[in-house]
């Protein structure tokens, strides 16, 4: 079952990146952190990239990416979840090709001064792009580094100039069902919705993503235009967003109304709060050694310092 | 209509050696040998064949005395044995996998693991009748426990029910797979029940 790759070129013609990887096993075996350190710099170049991706140039690099070495970008881009292409991880690579992110506009709307429909290059225009490489873990206890490409969602919410009853942000992702076959099944409640507080939404590492590894969204992860939240699980990270809401309450998302009692509405990554099935205390690092254990996971995925004080008094067994 | 001569010569090869292709796979994925990819989490993939081929050599075992029955032919049962072989062989690579490399033999997960996680108990219990199971196989275990062999091997059908819950239990959304392997369980199960209430019919 090799996995096909969106072009039907295999993996290894497009990437030394498997080289790459044996070569980050051997030194991190060696305990050559400052070697791995620097090989981290050395990650996939554009060249690595199928050609078909616009470049994002002029990018600027953040201070709050971490400093572990990025996955693969055909890690990234071949095993992930997005329901609306399928079940599977390798489902959305194999299933976007058909979809079509452009052209797209935005619904802004709700309790805000400025509302109303944006294409995405209004959107965009304001906002110079910067690469910021954060952890992603997935609820599934498996995690990636990965090099996003995009602007602070704050800054975009501000523009709309949210009023004071404005206290929660809704998003909504497209509904395509014949370029998105998941989307015929009822799996979940079609369109996935997701939603954080006003507070979360306007966090500096609360990230709006139009690319990856300084090109522009592949499609199966989200394009054109998806939020990153790095401390939460995955499923909050809502893809192909055509609208954004403000309300005053706590907007429904679509994983705690599938299964309330195995998914909240904050869903930070939290290790001592166990999914009802499996444990969260530890994650398995994509791309890492094949007989290298798991790794611990941390509160917050590692962005407490950031992010805790948005939950103090909030009992985070309980708000799961 | 095979004879048991060709049974033996032709057809229990070619059944033992189709059904070592899947661990044939899993191996070369392992040691990244013959172009085989087991993808981008190699230990999940290893995880879900291993488990879905034990299950599907369970069905498969069980399938064989309805064949039996429907083709009137004896040869099924020449198969029975190895197909249940199987079905524990993938089920301690399954074990296996998960013990050493999605666990690291790490005792304090894989404790909590057996004593509060559901999914993973139901597994445990199967996995803890299919052992007897394969350790009586034998021709002398079959004639040592007379009749009481035929008694312990029935917890082959408690044992897949169990298989199939452990499968539903850990799906997270769509359970279309699993449902379909319990609706094979209750054919079969369903079959033999209808079988055993004609066959007391007749007797009275
Ligand atoms: C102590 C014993 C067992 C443990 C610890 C165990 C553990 C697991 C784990 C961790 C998964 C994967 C869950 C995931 O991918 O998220 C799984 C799936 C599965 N297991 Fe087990 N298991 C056990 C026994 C068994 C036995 C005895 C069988 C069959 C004879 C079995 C059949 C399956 C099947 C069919 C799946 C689903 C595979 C798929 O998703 O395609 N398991 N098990």
């Amino acid at each position: 079952m090799r996995q096909r790759h969106p072009d039907g070129i295999t993996p290894s013609e497009i990437t030394p990146e498997a080289v790459f990887h044996a070569r980050r096993d051997v030194l991190r075996a060696a305990g050559f952190v400052g070697a791995a350190a620097l090989l981290a710099s050395a990650r996939a170049g554009a060249e690595d990239i199928p050609t078909r991706y616009r470049r994002l140039p002029g990018l600027k690099k953040s201070p709050y990416s971490v400093k572990e070495t990025p996955n693969s970008f055909e890690d990234i881009t071949s095993y992930n979840n997005f329901y609306e292409f399928g079940l599977d991880k390798t489902d959305p690579a194999e299933n976007a090709g058909r979809f079509r992110p452009k052209p797209w506009s935005v619904s802004i709307e709700g309790e805000a001064e400025v509302t109303g429909r944006f294409t995405l290059e209004d959107i965009l225009k304001p906002h110079p792009l910067e690469e910021r490489i954060y952890r992603f873990r997935c609820v599934e206890a498996w995690s990636m580094v990965i090099p996003w490409v995009g602007f602070p969602l704050g800054d975009l919410l501000k523009r709309f100039k949210p009023t004071s009853k404005a206290k929660y942000v809704a998003f909504e992702t497209i509904v395509r069902p014949e370029e998105m076959p998941g989307q015929k099944g009822r799996t979940l409640d079609w369109p996935y919705i997701e939603g954080l507080t006003l507070a979360e939404a306007m966090n500096p590492l609360s990230l709006m993503v139009v690319g990856v590894y300084g090109v522009e969204l592949p499609n199966q992860n989200g394009a054109p235009l998806r939020l990153i939240v790095p401390w939460k699980y995955g499923f909050k990270s809502i893809k192909s967003i055509v609208r954004i809401r403000f309300t005053d309450k706590q907007p429904r998302t679509t994983w705690s109304e599938a299964a309330p009692d195995e998914y909240g509405f904050y869903a930070n990554v939290n290790p001592e709060v166990d999914h009802p099935r499996w444990s969260q205390a530890t994650e398995r690092r994509i791309g890492s050694a094949f007989l290298a254990p798991k790794q611990r996971t941390l509160p917050f995925n590692g962005y407490g310092a950031q992010v805790a004080a948005l939950y103090k008094g909030l009992d985070l067994t309980r708000n799961y | 209509m095979p004879s048991l001569r060709q049974v033996r010569l032709i057809g229990k090869p070619v059944v033992f050696t189709a059904s070592l292709l899947p661990l044939a796979w899993l191996v070369a994925g392992a040691a990244g040998v013959g172009g085989v990819d087991l993808g981008v989490n190699p230990v999940e993939t290893i995880q879900d064949t291993a488990g879905i081929w034990a299950l599907r050599f369970l069905l498969l075992t069980l399938s064989m005395t309805p064949l039996r029955h429907a083709t009137g032919q004896a040869w099924p049962l020449q198969f029975r044995r190895m197909l249940g072989l199987f079905a524990f062989t993938y089920a301690a690579v399954h074990f296996a996998n998960y013990l050493a490399l999605d666990r690291a033999f790490d005792f304090m997960e894989i404790i909590p693991d057996l004593t509060k996680r559901p999914f993973i108990m139901v597994g445990a219990a199967a996995l803890l009748m299919l052992l007897p199971l394969a350790i009586t196989s034998t021709a002398g275990w079959r004639r040592r426990l007379g009749p009481r062999w035929i008694a312990l091997h029935r917890l082959v059908y408690p044992l897949t029910i169990l298989v199939c819950w452990h499968f539903w239990w850990q799906v997270k959304k769509d359970v279309t797979e699993p449902l379909v392997y319990s609706l094979i369980l209750a054919s079969l199960l369903g079959l033999r029940m209808w079988r055993s209430r004609r066959k007391t019919g007749m007797l009275t």
